[in-house]
């Protein structure tokens, strides 16, 4: 995707309400052809900046390029992007087919072209034979399909989603993830998707802008957002993720860094950046091991009791008090059907090994 | 609900006092004058009810026929004026900070707080010969006046030699002109609370998808505000249809509407049962036009379903 030139050009952008910036000097390329995720809790002005993409809110302050093109005086109806609403706001005086065609009317588009490409875009989205239907006589699914073809049918050049699958159902989310992914790499449209939930982002998009309070945090493909976040915010916030925090002891060695942590003691980890002072340790769950002795010694290992167990199905979270003070939180896959899961009260040892832990300087 | 089924004794206590009060206040007159309006009268004061429909053949003479058309050509007029007036006034409110909101709708109700009479007298100053709007429009003519002098125009005249006070008053457009001014709130009401309840998305999807807001207006806004201008052209017209005021006070000698008829009949010809046949007369026709209004909402639900 990097290779494609930049459709979206997203230069210092600052939205003020009032006192308030709901968005704070951001700055993102988007290339040709990605699915960009914009990923943050609510009210971290993640829609605000696509309502301004869209031409709803103007910037207050920087500057927006679509194709190159500075948008500051172009209203919504001349921009070469389209929006699939969280509403959808389909309409619901119209049936289906004027829905999807409306777009093309208003351009005064000829009547056989209208027919030709409606057909085509509901083909897409797996509506064909729905035409004649008025919304209401359609599921959730089947509204948010035509929401997506009326944008479709238009070609934009970025299509713009605003938490376009919050309103279904879990089951039906995931097969729309996994449809909307397809679909994207079918059409070859540049998405843009507004979500907080960071699965959706992380099972769907190219590259996720990871949003707080209006500032971007970090801007990475969704491995490398995973598993190295860059700061304690990411961190915490996409998945889960066991924090502490201590003070830099200075470097062993070419690549080891010395942490001596509030509870855990000192841990030497493989850190290749210089790093002096405060600093925030992270380990996924996941990575983290439990065993009834102490274990391997390539591994840190802390004794403690078992606080709770919470079955999850495919995984169990183990909730392990150390003796040392901190809470840890370890995942256990039920890898068969007999798996034994700690119980609460047992005395286990948890641990990793180094090389899974994070070092986060902010 | 359930509730109340279940605990009958609230639900009669709360029950039966209006509908008393309906009965004895509202039914049973309307049924005295109903059955009135099958009657003959006897002398000054009595009548006996014979079961004639001479009153209602009396009713539907060219005379009154026109004077019922009258009042709907007057009432459709308002209602039409005050769809008008009222679609940018409520657009604009919704679409006003919402702090503004209630201070702008409180503006719209506000002449409910006043009389009737009083609001009628106060358009009689208003547009009387030596009212405010010939002052005003007398000002303007003089300055205008005076400006062609400085540019050594004066004695062509060419705005007139003086200005000519307008006839403003008790004339057909006072009537129309004050019904509009009556009934404004009650055609801003309903298409306030329509608009502003309709979702703003269907709106922005609408100018997302390339429209203008001409396009927007005519192809989404107004139908989806559809059942509230409904409702606002029903409780416009049906007050407007029976004013009696206004055409009273503000109409000349031709601009009488029904209402000022059937008073007439109840009060200085005392003929009461030709005037209880010209009330029913006009609440069969006002029937009529809410029957109409049902079969267009079932329409309208219809198309929307």
């Amino acid at each position: 995707m990097a290779d494609q030139p930049v459709i979206l050009q997203i230069k210092q952008v600052v939205k003020s309400f009032g006192n308030v910036h709901a968005v704070n000097g951001v700055n993102l390329n988007i290339h040709e052809g990605e699915f960009f995720a914009l990923l943050g809790p609510s009210g971290c002005g993640k829609t605000t900046l696509l309502r301004m993409l869209a031409g709803f809110e103007f910037p207050s302050e920087g500057s927006i390029k679509i194709d190159g093109k500075e948008t500051r005086d172009i209203p919504p109806n001349q921009r070469p992007v389209n929006m699939v609403f969280q509403s959808y706001a389909v309409f619901p005086h119209m049936t289906v087919f004027d829905n999807v065609a409306y777009g093309l009317k208003v351009a005064k588009t000829p009547r056989a072209e209208v027919r030709e490409r409606v057909q085509d875009a509901l083909a897409l989205v797996k509506l064909d034979g729905y035409d004649l239907r008025k919304p209401d006589q359609l599921s959730g699914g089947q509204r948010q399909r035509v929401a997506l073809a009326r944008a479709l049918v238009k070609r934009p050049r970025v299509l713009l989603l605003d938490e376009p699958l919050s309103a279904l159902d879990a089951k039906l989310r995931e097969a729309m993830q996994l449809e909307l992914v397809k679909l994207q790499k079918a059409v070859g449209i540049t998405f843009v998707i507004v979500t907080h939930d960071q699965d959706e982002a992380l099972s769907m998009a190219d590259r996720i802008a990871v949003m707080e309070n209006g500032v971007v945090r970090q801007v990475a493909p969704p491995g490398e957002l995973y598993e190295s976040p860059n700061c304690r915010f990411v961190a915490d916030f996409i998945g889960r993720m066991n924090l502490f925090s201590g003070i830099t002891e200075g470097h062993e060695d070419e690549g080891l860094l010395n942490v001596k942590t509030e509870h855990l003691g000192k841990l030497t980890i493989p850190h290749f950046e210089k790093l002096s002072g405060e600093l925030h340790l992270a380990v996924r769950p996941e990575k983290l091991r439990i065993s009834s002795e102490t274990l391997p010694s390539s591994h840190f290992s802390f004794p403690g009791e078992v606080d709770a167990v919470v079955y999850h199905g495919s995984e169990s979270h183990v909730y392990l008090k150390t003796d040392a003070g901190p809470q840890l939180c370890a995942t256990l896959t039920n890898l068969s059907r007999s798996s034994v899961r700690p119980k609460k009260g047992e005395r286990l040892w948890i641990g990793w090994a180094p090389e899974d832990t994070l070092v986060l300087s902010e | 609900m359930d509730y109340w089924r279940k605990s009958p004794k609230v639900f009669w206590s709360f029950g039966i006092p209006p509908t008393i009060w309906l009965f004895a206040f509202f039914l049973a007159p309307l049924f005295l004058v109903w059955g009135l309006s099958f009657g003959e009268k006897q002398g000054i004061i009595e009548v006996a009810i014979t079961g004639t429909l001479e009153n209602y053949s009396r009713a539907v003479q060219p005379l009154y026929l026109q004077i019922f058309l009258k009042s709907f050509w007057y009432a459709g007029l308002t209602t039409f004026f005050c769809l008008v007036i009222s679609f940018p006034v409520s657009l604009a409110i919704t679409f006003a900070p919402e702090r503004w909101k209630p201070i702008l709708l409180l503006l719209v109700i506000l002449p409910f707080w006043t009389n009737l009479l009083i609001r009628t007298y106060a358009l009689i100053a208003v547009l009387r010969t030596n009212g405010y709007l010939n002052d005003l429009l007398e000002l303007i003519w003089l300055s205008a006046d005076s400006g062609l002098r400085i540019l050594g125009l004066g004695d062509w005249n060419l705005f007139g030699e003086r200005f000519n006070r307008l006839e403003l008053l008790y004339n057909n457009f006072a009537v129309v002109y004050g019904l509009v001014y009556v009934h404004l709130p009650f055609m801003v009401l309903p298409l306030y609370a329509a608009l502003d309840r309709m979702d703003r998305s269907y709106i922005e999807a609408s100018l997302d998808l390339g429209a203008g807001q001409w396009r927007t207006f005519r192809s989404v806004i107004v139908p989806l505000a559809l059942p509230g201008i409904i409702s606002g052209v029903i409780i416009t017209f049906i007050p407007a249809l029976g004013s009696y005021l206004t055409p009273d006070l503000l109409g000349g000698t031709d601009s009488q509407m029904i209402a000022n008829v059937i008073e007439r009949q109840f009060k200085s010809a005392n003929d009461w049962p030709f005037g209880a046949a010209l009330s029913f007369l006009l609440m069969y026709l006002t029937f009529f036009a809410l029957a109409v209004k049902a079969l267009l909402t079932r329409h309208n639900e219809k198309g929307l379903t």
